[in-house]
């Protein structure tokens, strides 16, 4: 779209970053839930147009980052049955669980296979009828309707050989979760993709019950930079409201048709996030009607798994307590290349964002 | 993984369509979009699936606020 590049012009950014700085008095601690945003801010320099009485702070919206080790090792686990075929996005390649990740699956013989979506895993069900093609269903409320889609459709094409992990996560009660746990935020900058499927109306409570303002942007500079001010506005305000900047994509209602297939198919359960524990209504798992596409059935031992490795502070990362650089072994025993959590795997975990843009230009 | 991007619907067959996604052109499905979307039209897609339908209007609104200079 034409428009895009519109929201990149620097003219346009450089006016909001003054409209920034006229209405910043205080400190202020600003929390970019979205891992996509990290990125955005630090590939665009955001943070130079930024007064320093601004604190931003990258929260735990990786999906990559916040799945639970155990969870890890369970689709480890299933890489290992016969005749078995693993389909993932990408970026969980990498991820380690204890002691090994997909992609060392893989380099051991186990038939794992990257796909684009989830539809790519489906056509490999039906291209290898006698395999059991099993799918890593990782995402917030972008990809969990699409998987809802896709297993509804493998429902009425009678696609029995096709099945899915789901480590699908919703978003909106871990943001409570945190602010219960005592992170120092003051306001929330919220995920543009996440809401067009959700919409604003799930973040009502955080801005009435905890006081917290909540902005849902886009991912254009502009976008990111307009988001900002409009937290900072309602800060110096002392107002508490969610407000949409992203507004071409988001509706306060959201995406009623995505809303819809996802309750079809899945329910709400208690799900681990990791570096926070345990959350009700965040997992999204496959209702019994559709539980011949669980992978879940094909687990039939309990998989334990090990502590997180001595010294790695993901979860603290995650949490917002901890900036990347902060932590010991950020850079020095924990890269890219080896990661040693999963904060610095994912392009999107803040370990890695940091890693690719900030520390390697000071070295 | 939460980044959608914008498409220009080519060709359309049911919910199946075919797009124009920064200059490759990729099949994608329409069966979760949230409002009807026809050849011509710009949808957010993520992983395949259009989940948006974007409006020029709502762009250039958005646009015209940001311009703005507030503070004076």
């Amino acid at each position: 779209m034409r428009l895009s590049s519109a929201f990149r012009e620097s003219d346009l950014a450089r006016n909001i970053a003054a409209n920034i700085e006229r209405a910043t008095t205080r400190p202020h601690n600003l929390m970019e839930f979205c891992g996509t945003h990290t990125v955005a801010i630090f590939r665009h320099g955001l943070r130079t147009l930024l007064p320093e009485s601004l604190n931003l702070v990258s929260g735990p919206g990786c999906p990559v980052c916040v799945t639970a080790r155990t969870d890890i090792d369970r689709i480890l686990y299933l890489a290992d049955l016969p005749g078995t075929i693993i389909t993932t996005y990408g970026d969980m390649m990498k991820v380690p669980g204890s002691g090994m990740s997909l992609s060392d699956k893989r380099a051991r013989g186990a038939d794992v296979r990257v796909v684009y979506s989830i539809t790519d895993a489906l056509d490999l069900a039906r291209a290898n009828p006698s395999s059991r093609v099993i799918f890593n269903a990782v995402g917030f409320e972008t990809t969990a309707p699409s998987t809802a889609a896709v297993i509804k459709r493998a429902r009425e094409e009678a696609i029995d050989n096709f099945h899915i992990l789901s480590i699908h996560k919703a978003t909106p009660p871990v943001v409570v979760a945190l602010l219960e746990g005592g992170t120092a935020v003051d306001a929330f900058l919220c995920p543009g993709h996440v809401c067009s499927i959700i919409g604003s109306e799930p973040l009502e409570p955080v801005a009435r019950e905890y006081k917290k303002p909540c902005a849902v942007a886009g991912f254009e500079p502009a976008d990111v930079l307009q988001g900002i001010l409009m937290l900072v506005r309602q800060l110096e305000a002392g107002e508490s409201r969610v407000e949409i900047e992203y507004t071409r994509g988001v509706r306060p209602e959201g995406n009623p048709n995505a809303l819809a297939v996802m309750d079809e198919v899945f329910g709400k359960v208690t799900s681990e996030w990791r570096g926070i524990g345990l959350v009700e209504g965040t997992g999204l798992k496959l209702r019994q009607e559709f539980a011949a596409f669980d992978a879940e059935r094909f687990i039939d031992r309990e998989i334990i798994s090990e502590p997180d490795p001595p010294g790695c502070q993901c979860g603290e990362v995650l949490r917002g307590e901890l900036k990347p650089t902060e932590c010991a072994l950020f850079a020095t025993a924990c890269n890219p290349e080896s990661p040693v959590g999963p904060c610095m795997v994912s392009s999107e975990g803040s370990c890695a964002t940091y890693y690719q843009y900030a520390e390697r230009r000071g070295k | 993984m939460c980044l959608a991007i914008p498409a220009l619907i080519k060709e359309k067959d049911g919910t199946r369509a075919k797009a124009d996604v920064g200059g490759a052109i990729r099949e994608i499905s329409l069966e979760i979009i949230d409002r009807p979307a026809e050849v011509g039209d710009y949808v957010l897609v993520h992983a395949g699936f259009a989940i948006h339908r974007l409006e020029e209007k709502e762009a250039l609104e958005t646009l015209e606020l940001m311009r703005k200079v507030f503070g004076q």
